[in-house]
């Protein structure tokens, strides 16, 4: 099959369905031949998971808000679908994706989004990816088109397999499009600024977890705490009033989250592996004697380390957690916490069950998938 | 009680899997090996015994169960699932039995397996705000356990007081607060289940994440048919210092769908936002004395919760818009007791409408709000064209429609009517984009109508997802997924009954 380059400008409707119809035909074709295929959106976050293998399909062609009805809560997309065009419609109504996704570069798009299943800074409180996806539609590994999910929130027609594509990194084939709730904007927000050490953070923002309080985002890097607030105006000012802390001035607030969020705040940068450590939030300081920023309330650490996978992961283990190497580090070494081998045994059947030739994204995840 | 007497008769039509009389030699058979693993009191086959366990929420489906099994621990469960596995038993998991789509309807040649004696809760960490809880805990004893920490575990299905954990993961239940915190998918962070194998898996984790595929978003509402749950992770939210609801009438449905959609323009997620329309105000009010504005055409019911600070503001809000869509009256709640019984009207609907008819079929079906008004209406013309009467009560916020439709059951052209009537409805929800379970589950009851909403090509993938977990099949078989045979009979006897009014509709 002639591979058709997308052009950027690609909107839905019958030029959509005509890309749809065209990369039916190249899957069909792979699947005959048993080719792998590596799955290209935006490529802003080609860097996640194991090295990417298999001749390029780009995606991003498919583009185009397809439906957006802010009074009932969703957004419905094309999978090439810019993130930022996503977003900046949605910001026409007030309304925001609330588990703040992390871009990685301009190009990022919807279904690279839902794919990488990653969740930015309001994730501890809001929820992550797979929360708010309500439908998708995939291209399965035999070339054939599914639908998961609606466009209404509420629907237990069967299994939820539309979140479960939510981080799915591609393994199962392509999201043509996604739906989305979406959520109003807070009305208002302040960050504070506390001076503590790790221990002290941990346990302050637990504590504060199981209060009635309007957190939506936390950080905790070299011995200072930002706690983001939101919501109504009146429970915001006293939040404020009950926590005390320094506050941040908007714009130099706004900055920060986003920073964190892409990954440009400094702790990001330089060359050394970078891990994100999953944990409960309540996991004491992990004590690895390594640069260390803490978001969700604890519950997600980043670690700079060059220290070996194994003992990384031996002492994430022993509370509760796993770790995921990130970015950098070596390319010998695992990326993802190796599964239990009966819960690997059903990841293999999904994988044999949606894309039985292992045409898509081969080994992006686990070697066997 | 739902008595949704109308598709047990498309059932007569066409048999469900597992309907049938008890095989006494392999009854024998399969109790002497289970009789190795568990204690006689925890082994159930005499039919006095299992006749308690024939039905769930759905009561006018029944089958005797071959076996009942009550294991006590999770080695119990492994031991009894292997078993079954070896002699190829089905397995039907129950919880309390409460469910309305009748996920839990034995199998005549299958083992019931009841949670009921897993019911304790193992640990509450109130520091983390989570509890480990075994599936046969109820889901109100969890909130109860933990208020004292000022927490509360907050997906509230209605029947809430008897369902338990397990239950609310196989059916991913709801409730009238879902819109602001969540169904049971958003509010349970692992569960720990055995496999048709006799493997333990743990899907979610005590973190907010776990490596691999999301396999605990397939797992929650999977309907007993992937893995048995023998422990669930919760997650507890702090209990809002305060709740006030506001009541709004409107002499207008239409009118009342684009008040509801003002709210949320307003940029207002409310705690709950319910509707009601005259034929349920009229049943409820004399039954509760709730204070319902029977000359209205609709009642809303609009929450606010969180700091008092925080409801002062939304309520004004609230009110101001509602105001503004042309509320004919409002009344804000100005106490617990009275914001608690502007609630017990809504909560007593379905009783009260089972004092005014002999039988009631309470449907379930999920629509965008925007057609809410084309909905209502035409479900005004059924009645006309059933001759049977109908209630509405809806979760407005989140488009889950609730018509209870009265008939005899006593009446055999009375349920047929009933029967057609609930199938045009959830025609017309899938018609409008929406979707033929809100909340209940498909079980055995909407099992014909996901032919209608799903493609066959989607259909068979959920036949493979069923079969990663479960290869041999044995687990709840029958349910949710109809076979390509079952699509093709209903697709024949519902057309032949002239009832399928929508013949050529996008299948999604």
């Amino acid at each position: 099959m002639p591979g058709t380059e997308p052009r950027s400008d690609a909107t839905a409707g019958d030029d959509g369905d005509r890309r749809v119809a065209d990369l039916v035909a190249r899957v069909r074709a792979a699947a005959a031949a048993g080719e792998a295929l590596q799955i290209q959106g935006g490529s802003t976050k080609a860097f996640y998971g194991e090295p990417p293998t298999g001749t390029p399909l780009p995606v991003g062609g498919i583009a185009g808000i397809v439906a957006y009805e802010p009074t009932e809560l969703y957004l419905k997309a094309r999978c090439g679908t810019p993130l930022a065009e996503v977003e900046t419609a949605l910001a026409g109504s007030g309304q925001v994706l609330a588990f703040e996704p992390p871009h990685f570069g301009d190009t990022a798009t919807v279904g690279g989004c839902v794919a990488a299943g990653l969740a930015g800074p309001r994730r501890a409180t809001a929820g992550g990816v797979r929360d708010y996806v309500l439908g998708v539609t995939l291209l399965d590994g035999r070339g054939d088109v599914l639908h998961f999910g609606g466009n209404v929130m509420k629907n237990v027609a069967g299994y939820d397999v539309a979140r479960a594509l939510a981080g799915s990194l591609g393994i199962l084939g392509v999201l043509l499009d996604v739906t989305l709730k979406v959520l109003p904007r807070p009305p208002e927000e302040a960050t504070l600024r506390f001076a503590v050490d790790e221990t002290t953070a941990l346990a302050r923002l637990n504590q504060w977890g199981g209060l009635p309080l309007p957190l939506s985002a936390s950080a905790w890097h070299d011995g200072v705490l930002h706690l983001r607030l939101s919501g109504a105006v009146a429970a915001v000012q006293a939040a404020r009033r009950q926590l005390g802390g320094d506050v941040v001035e908007r714009a130099d607030a706004d900055a920060f989250w986003r920073a964190l969020r892409e990954q440009q705040h400094a702790f990001f940068g330089g060359g050394a592996p970078l891990w994100r450590v999953s944990v409960p939030s309540t996991a004491p300081a992990l004590g690895l004697d390594a640069p260390q920023l803490i978001e969700w309330g604890g519950a997600q650490r980043w670690l700079r380390t060059s220290a070996p996978a194994a003992s990384l992961r031996a002492r994430v283990a022993s509370v509760g957690g796993h770790a995921t190497r990130f970015r950098g580090g070596s390319p010998d070494g695992a990326v993802f916490t190796t599964l239990a081998p009966p819960v690997a045994a059903i990841h293999r059947r999904l994988k044999e069950a949606f894309d039985p030739q292992r045409i898509f994204n081969r080994g992006r995840m686990y070697p066997d998938l | 009680m739902s008595v949704p007497a109308a598709n047990a008769l498309l059932a007569e039509r066409i048999p469900l899997e597992g309907s049938g009389p008890v095989d006494a030699t392999r009854q024998r058979r399969v109790v002497e090996r289970l009789q190795r693993i568990l204690e006689p009191d925890c082994l159930l086959y005499r039919e006095e015994d299992t006749r308690p366990f024939e039905c769930d929420g759905l009561s006018l489906y029944r089958q005797l169960p071959m076996v009942v099994a009550l294991p006590r621990d999770e080695a119990q469960v492994v031991a009894v699932l292997r078993a079954c596995r070896e002699l190829e038993v089905p397995v039907v998991p129950r919880g309390a039995g409460t469910g309305l789509a009748g996920s839990a309807l034995p199998h005549a040649a299958g083992v019931l397996l009841s949670t009921s004696k897993l019911n304790r809760i193992l640990s509450i960490d109130a520091n983390a705000r989570t509890a480990v809880v075994q599936p046969g805990v109820r889901n109100q004893a969890v909130s109860e356990a933990v208020a004292g920490h000022g927490l509360y575990y907050a997906p509230d299905p209605s029947s809430q007081i008897a369902c338990t954990i397990g239950g609310n993961v196989a059916e991913n239940s709801g409730g009238v607060h879902c819109l602001k915190y969540g169904l049971t998918t958003h509010n349970v962070m692992r569960v720990r289940a055995v496999t048709i194998d006799g493997d333990v898996i743990e899907v979610g984790s005590a973190a907010l994440d776990a490596p691999g595929l999301d396999l605990l978003s397939m797992v929650i509402g999977s309907e007993g048919m992937l893995a048995v749950a023998t422990e669930v992770t919760v997650r507890l939210v702090p209990k809002p210092a305060q709740a006030q609801v506001v009541m709004a009438s409107f002499d207008d449905v239409g009118r009342a769908g684009e008040a509801v959609a003002a709210v949320i323009a307003a940029g207002i997620i409310p705690a709950g936002m319910e509707m009601m329309d005259r034929a349920a105000t009229a049943a409820v009010e004399p039954f509760v004395g709730a204070g319902y504005d029977l000359e209205a055409a609709t009642i809303l019911l609009v929450e606010s919760d969180g700091t008092s600070e925080e409801v002062a503001e939304e309520i004004a809000a609230i009110r101001s818009v509602l105001q503004k869509s042309g509320a004919t009256r409002l009344t804000v709640s100005q106490s617990e007791a009275e914001r608690l019984r502007f609630w017990a009207g809504r909560k007593a609907a379905f009783p009260a409408v089972g004092r005014i008819s002999p039988d009631y079929y309470c449907m379930d079906g999920t629509i965008p709000r925007r057609s809410l008004a084309k909905v209502l209406s035409a479900i005004r013309e059924m009645e006309g064209r059933f001759g049977l009467r109908c209630a509405n009560v809806f979760h407005a916020g989140d488009g889950n429609l609730h018509p209870l439709i009265m008939f005899d059951a006593n009446d055999p052209d009375s349920s047929q009517r009933a029967e057609a009537f609930g199938f045009a409805i959830l025609e017309l929800c899938v018609e409008v984009g929406g979707t033929v379970t809100g909340e209940h589950g498909v079980g055995v009851e909407k099992v014909h109508q996901m032919c209608l909403q799903f493609d066959r090509t989607t259909l068979d993938a959920f036949t493979a997802v069923k079969r990663a977990f479960d290869p041999p099949g044995l687990l709840n078989p029958g349910k949710v997924v109809p076979s390509k045979a079952r699509c093709a009979e209903f697709g024949r006897i519902h057309v032949h009954g002239g009832n399928l009014r929508f013949p050529d509709l996008p299948r999604f």
